[in-house]
């Protein structure tokens, strides 16, 4: 027997505007003040893992805006896939494949290119990104600093060995672009009392716009009614969840996405279910149209 | 007790004092524990409230919640950490001042207080510990500071804490650990976690 294989690896030439390595976060230490993190867009998360045969946990690039540039190591060709925010794919120059397996031979630059539409691509490549966990996660958490830091460019990122499942096992097209408007259904509560009538017949007739100040922690809405308390005082902090609503002083509601802070002190008006909503909101960019309407 | 839905996955339970926010969560772990609860992925005590998040049919729940006997908890319950402190904080004299005491009696107000860490938030791993007798209480600093070093310990509200990594913080500043607070590779993570009792042993400078 041989010695063991170089480790395949991929490096980071062009680190684009915030590219971060996810995986499905690290639910289950909240108590300990340790927020969930993991890919913003789960769906194409799980998509991307899924055309490169990897287990459903295994950690991908999240790219913002602008893509992302890679070159395979030396030691050998990898598989990857682009899913999310839909956009060109080159490896070596010429034109490939986005939302579909690909390979990336040794030593070929992968360019991940501009969102056509939407925020977020994600980057899985076959075999995982296998920086080392914290806490049983890969995820940047860029709320409290967890888990590996934004690669450089320079970064060496390594890549573990490929799972049982096949390549290509995904019959899904994956669902291009990010809708022109942000539709998110609400469910009122568990601090609509704070808010009158009158503000939540406000936010379900006003049009808000995703805000520039959007981020991994929440998406944030501005120029729409802002939203009066119906009530004086602070709410001592509370527990949060993924999917909350929260209203700050100024009335603007943020919903808050994967590196939410896990207590916070203003009233939430009411929770937007985890799924295709969210995923929606990681999509959407800044301008976008945000409308709430009720949901149970 | 109140209990409120949070989405269609969390129940969020009100309480009335940081006694009774000890006294559920106490109460929540100890069913799970036993297997009674069902499936519960995260329980998040506060500062008046305890979050059961990525739980099924919370309607139900938040119901079945306000119907259990919570028995009060016992002083003594709860594993018991000792912390090495240096009384040598910036805002010591201030804190003194307000207590209207010497600084050196300051490390014996705290240290005469066995500690209960309430909850987390802030920074993973940085505890609001309850305890201090209502008279202690005090107010944040008017202008926080934008660079707390990592092991301080802090006081504000009806809160002590202890800082896990340098950071801003507007608490008053009494005394220095080096105790660990914060290691990933270590379970659990947190030296305070909710629950643990804590004892602040003044030690030499």
């Amino acid at each position: 027997m041989s010695g063991a294989k170089p480790a395949k690896a991929l490096e980071v030439l062009r680190p684009g505007a915030l590219t971060t390595v996810q995986d499905a976060g690290r639910p289950g230490y909240a108590h300990l003040g340790v927020p969930r993190s993991g890919a913003l867009d789960a769906a194409a998360y799980a998509l991307a893992n899924r055309l490169v045969g990897n287990p459903p946990d295994a950690a991908v690039l999240e790219t913002t805006l602008d893509g992302v540039g890679l070159r395979a190591g030396s030691a050998g060709a990898v598989t990857v896939a682009v899913t999310g925010a839909p956009c060109t794919v080159r490896v070596a120059g010429r034109p490939v494949a986005w939302g579909a397996p690909v390979r990336v031979p040794a030593g070929a630059e992968l360019e991940v290119g501009r969102a056509e539409s939407g925020v977020r691509s994600y980057v899985a490549v076959r075999g995982g990104f296998t920086v080392p966990p914290v806490l049983g996660s890969r995820s940047t958490d860029l709320l409290s600093g967890l888990g590996p830091a934004v690669p450089p460019g320079g970064a060496v990122l390594p890549v573990g060995p490929a799972g049982p499942d096949p390549v290509g096992g995904a019959d899904v097209l994956p669902a291009p672009g990010a809708p022109a408007e942000l539709v998110l259904p609400l469910r009122p509560g568990p601090r609509a009392d704070w808010f009158g009538p009158a503000s939540l017949a406000a936010l379900w007739r006003s049009a808000y716009r995703v805000s520039p100040a959007s981020n991994r922690i929440g998406l944030r809405t501005e120029a729409g009614t802002p939203l009066a308390r119906a009530r004086a005082g602070e709410l001592p902090s509370e527990g949060m969840v993924l999917g909350a609503v929260q209203v700050p002083p100024d009335g603007m509601p943020v919903v808050f996405l994967a590196d939410h802070p896990v207590t916070g002190g203003y009233p939430v008006i009411g929770v937007v279910p985890p799924g295709p909503a969210l995923d929606a909101a990681a999509q959407a960019r800044p301008g976008v149209p945000v409308r709430f309407v009720p949901s149970c | 007790m109140r209990a409120l839905a949070v989405g269609g996955e969390a129940v969020l339970v009100e309480l009335e004092s940081a006694a009774e926010v000890a006294a559920l969560h106490a109460e929540v772990l100890r069913r799970r524990d036993a297997g009674g609860l069902g499936p519960v992925r995260d329980v998040v005590p506060a500062a008046r409230t305890v979050l059961l998040d990525g739980v099924r049919e919370p309607r139900a729940l938040a119901e079945r919640i306000v119907r259990w006997k919570v028995p009060p908890l016992a002083e003594a319950q709860g594993p018991l950490v000792t912390v090495p402190v240096r009384y040598d904080g910036p805002d010591l004299a201030e804190v003194a001042g307000r207590w209207r005491i010497r600084e050196r009696e300051v490390a014996e107000v705290v240290g005469s207080v066995v500690f209960r860490v309430a909850f987390c938030g802030f920074a993973p791993g940085f505890g609001y510990l309850t305890g201090l007798p209502e008279r202690f209480h005090l107010p944040r600093r008017d202008t926080p500071r934008t660079a707390v070093p990592a092991g301080s310990l802090a006081l504000a509200g009806e809160y002590a804490g202890a800082y896990p990594r340098p950071s801003p913080g507007g608490w008053q500043l009494i005394g220095s650990t080096d105790a660990v607070l914060w290691d990933a590779a270590r379970e659990p993570a947190a030296l305070f976690v909710p629950g643990v009792r804590v004892r602040f042993e003044e030690v030499a400078g």
